[in-house]
């Protein structure tokens, strides 16, 4: 069982257009900021909106523009878990759970429903109505209501993001553990970092409606390809022509870096690399620059600070080397990096 | 201040005057007077069987207007809004001339049935409905449109067709909204005087409903007229009471 999507959607002023594979037992994560496509890819493929491409699950077409196809919503044997619960409010937490079972015509579509319940310890709930559950219960609930009809595909939309922080990890735990048994394919899209490794086996980088990067969880912070990546592994990323032993980025800047080859590249520097001096370093560093300090920001025990100049970095120190490099928004400051410290990789 | 003081005195004046100038000593003669009893009764009956009508035909109506867009949808409101702006006695006309014996649909009845629809009981219901459908369908639109579509959609990708996400979710989720517009049209079915007078005219027991019996008995009998007039206030007071919640509350 597998998906294989070639979905488009064009829009005014936003334009989707992926190439997107799921194996079966594989968990997938779209990840991307907000306005990138991710609902839409996830409404394409459940039927709510038009697309030109194919989609094929499970070695049946579901759609096919160019021959005309298209399957309903309702016969996709697709599972949808949104943001927010969507529970139906007036109907109670078991009639939520029926629903699916009943509209397959399952014969004994409550007794279903209550087992799914009751592995869940949800069946003291049953008759609840959605509106007295907690958010973490009516998030799980959502989700039994959804696997309880068996989808071959689940798409997840954001399924945590609209948790407290105290009960997403009790849910987050929950859903991983309800992945695991699912039998079918599985999709989630978030913008949500944390959300997105802790679920997924491989992560697809969507930015404004393109697919920039995918690979495991480790491939794509190891070498971010875009500057939501970048952000999200916390790391700078600079874009420039290699030059052999140094890359010439956009605006003339140089960065000396040991074997970075030629053409079109990426280099990604860690902020902990980044030492910040009050007068110009001697010594080894061959990337020395001078800038100004833009940005100060406490990440519990480290310090980032964010420095402007001919090449824009954000350096990551100690508490006490701001005190003694009296560092303060607007104070000029040196920038060194090693260049042994820069990594380079085609772009 | 003064203005607002003038504009509450102006909607209590005559509603003093009609509880002072009230024969109380006749009122319960009045009220338990065989023709006040029909008239009430017919009154209630064809109120309840328009609105009834108007639920029947004026949820779909409310689904389509509430699922197109652009012009079309600006024409099908403005043609389903216009009874509630036309006067009533055009729309009594109105009726006249699709339905009676000689109008466009009318005369196809009477060629090929023989039935006429004028100045029956199903003439009083319909001159109601036709004047009382639109608040139903205004109430029901508005309902629909702030629905969150998500849940609809929630129901299909759980395999739900057609018309078991309208049974057991849409309907179910539009309760307020076609309760408080039925209850609406109920209230303007009961007060219809105009398109009633005009389609269905004055026989007691069969059209003659209670404002149509004010109507005429304030002609002959002043006395009855008020005490007619009282039962209808009364019933429009318990129809106010009995929604305070939601319009005393929202509206």
């Amino acid at each position: 069982m597998s998906l294989k999507a070639r979905v488009k959607v064009n829009r005014a002023g936003f334009a989707l257009d992926i190439e997107l594979n799921v194996d079966e037992g594989e968990t997938v994560a779209v990840l991307g900021p907000n306005g990138a496509g991710k609902t839409t890819l996830l409404r394409a493929l459940a039927g709510l909106i038009e697309i030109e491409g194919r989609v094929e699950l499970a070695g049946e077409v579901l759609e096919d523009s160019a021959r005309g196809l298209r399957v309903t919503t309702e016969q996709r044997h697709i599972g949808l878990v949104f943001q927010d619960h969507v529970l139906f409010p007036h109907l109670t937490v078991l009639d939520n759970v029926a629903f699916g079972l009943q509209a397959q015509g399952h014969r004994d579509a409550k007794q279903v429903a209550h087992r799914w319940l009751a592995r869940a310890a949800l069946d003291d709930r049953a008759s609840s109505m959605p509106r007295e559950l907690s958010g973490g219960q009516a998030q799980r609930v959502a989700l039994l209501r959804t696997l309880a009809t068996e989808p071959k595909l689940l798409l997840l939309d954001e399924p945590l993001s609209a948790l407290d922080v105290t009960i997403r990890a009790e849910v987050r735990r929950e859903l991983s553990r309800q992945l695991a048994s699912f039998r079918g394919v599985r999709l989630l899209v978030t913008h949500d970092p944390v959300e997105a490794i802790a679920l997924a086996d491989r992560l697809v980088v969507l930015e404004q409606g393109r697919i920039v990067q995918s690979g495991t969880p480790g491939e794509v912070t190891a070498r971010p390809r875009s500057r939501f990546v970048a952000d999200l592994a916390g790391v700078n990323l600079l874009r420039g022509k290699s030059h052999g032993d140094h890359v010439r980025l956009a605006n003339g800047a140089s960065i000396a870096a040991p074997e970075a080859g030629e053409g079109n590249v990426f280099a990604v520097i860690h902020p902990r690399a980044v030492a910040l001096f009050l007068t110009r370093p001697e010594g080894t560093p061959r990337n020395v620059w001078q800038g100004e300090t833009e940005n100060i920001d406490l990440h519990g025990e480290r310090v980032r600070v964010r420095v402007s100049g001919p090449v824009p970095l954000v350096a990551e120190v100690t508490p006490s080397a701001v005190r003694e490099l009296h560092l303060a928004v607007g104070a000029p400051v040196w920038v060194a990096v090693k260049a042994t410290e820069v990594s380079v990789y085609p772009a | 201040m003064a203005l607002a003081g003038l504009g509450l005195l102006f909607f209590l004046l005559p509603l003093a005057g009609l509880i002072l100038r009230a024969p109380w000593d006749q009122a319960i003669a009045g009220i338990t007077a065989p023709e006040t009893a029909t008239a009430l009764e017919l009154s209630l009956i064809c109120s309840l069987a328009a609105t009834a009508l108007a639920l029947v035909l004026g949820i779909p109506l409310a689904l389509v207007l509430s699922r197109t867009t652009g012009n079309l949808r600006n024409v099908l409101r403005a043609l389903t809004t216009l009874p509630m702006v036309l006067p009533p006695v055009v729309g009594g006309v109105a009726l006249l001339l699709a339905f009676g014996r000689r109008g466009l649909v009318g005369s196809l009845l009477y060629q090929a049935f023989g039935i006429q629809i004028p100045f029956t009981t199903a003439a009083a219901v319909m001159a109601e409905t036709f004047v009382a459908m639109p608040f139903l369908v205004i109430a029901v639109e508005a309902g629909l449109r702030s629905l969150d579509p998500r849940y609809e959609e929630a129901a299909r990708a759980l395999g739900a067709k057609g018309w078991m996400v309208f049974a057991r979710v849409t309907l179910p989720l539009l309760r307020p909204a076609i309760f408080s517009g039925a209850v609406l049209c109920w209230a303007r079915a009961l007060g219809e005087f105009g398109a009633t007078i005009t389609f269905a005219g004055n026989f007691p027991g069969r059209t003659q409903t209670m404002p149509v019996a004010v109507y005429v008995a304030l002609e002959t009998r002043p006395d009855s007229a008020i005490v007619l007039s009282l039962i209808l206030l009364a019933v429009s007071v318990a129809i106010l009471v009995g929604m305070r919640d939601r319009w005393l509350g929202t509206l």
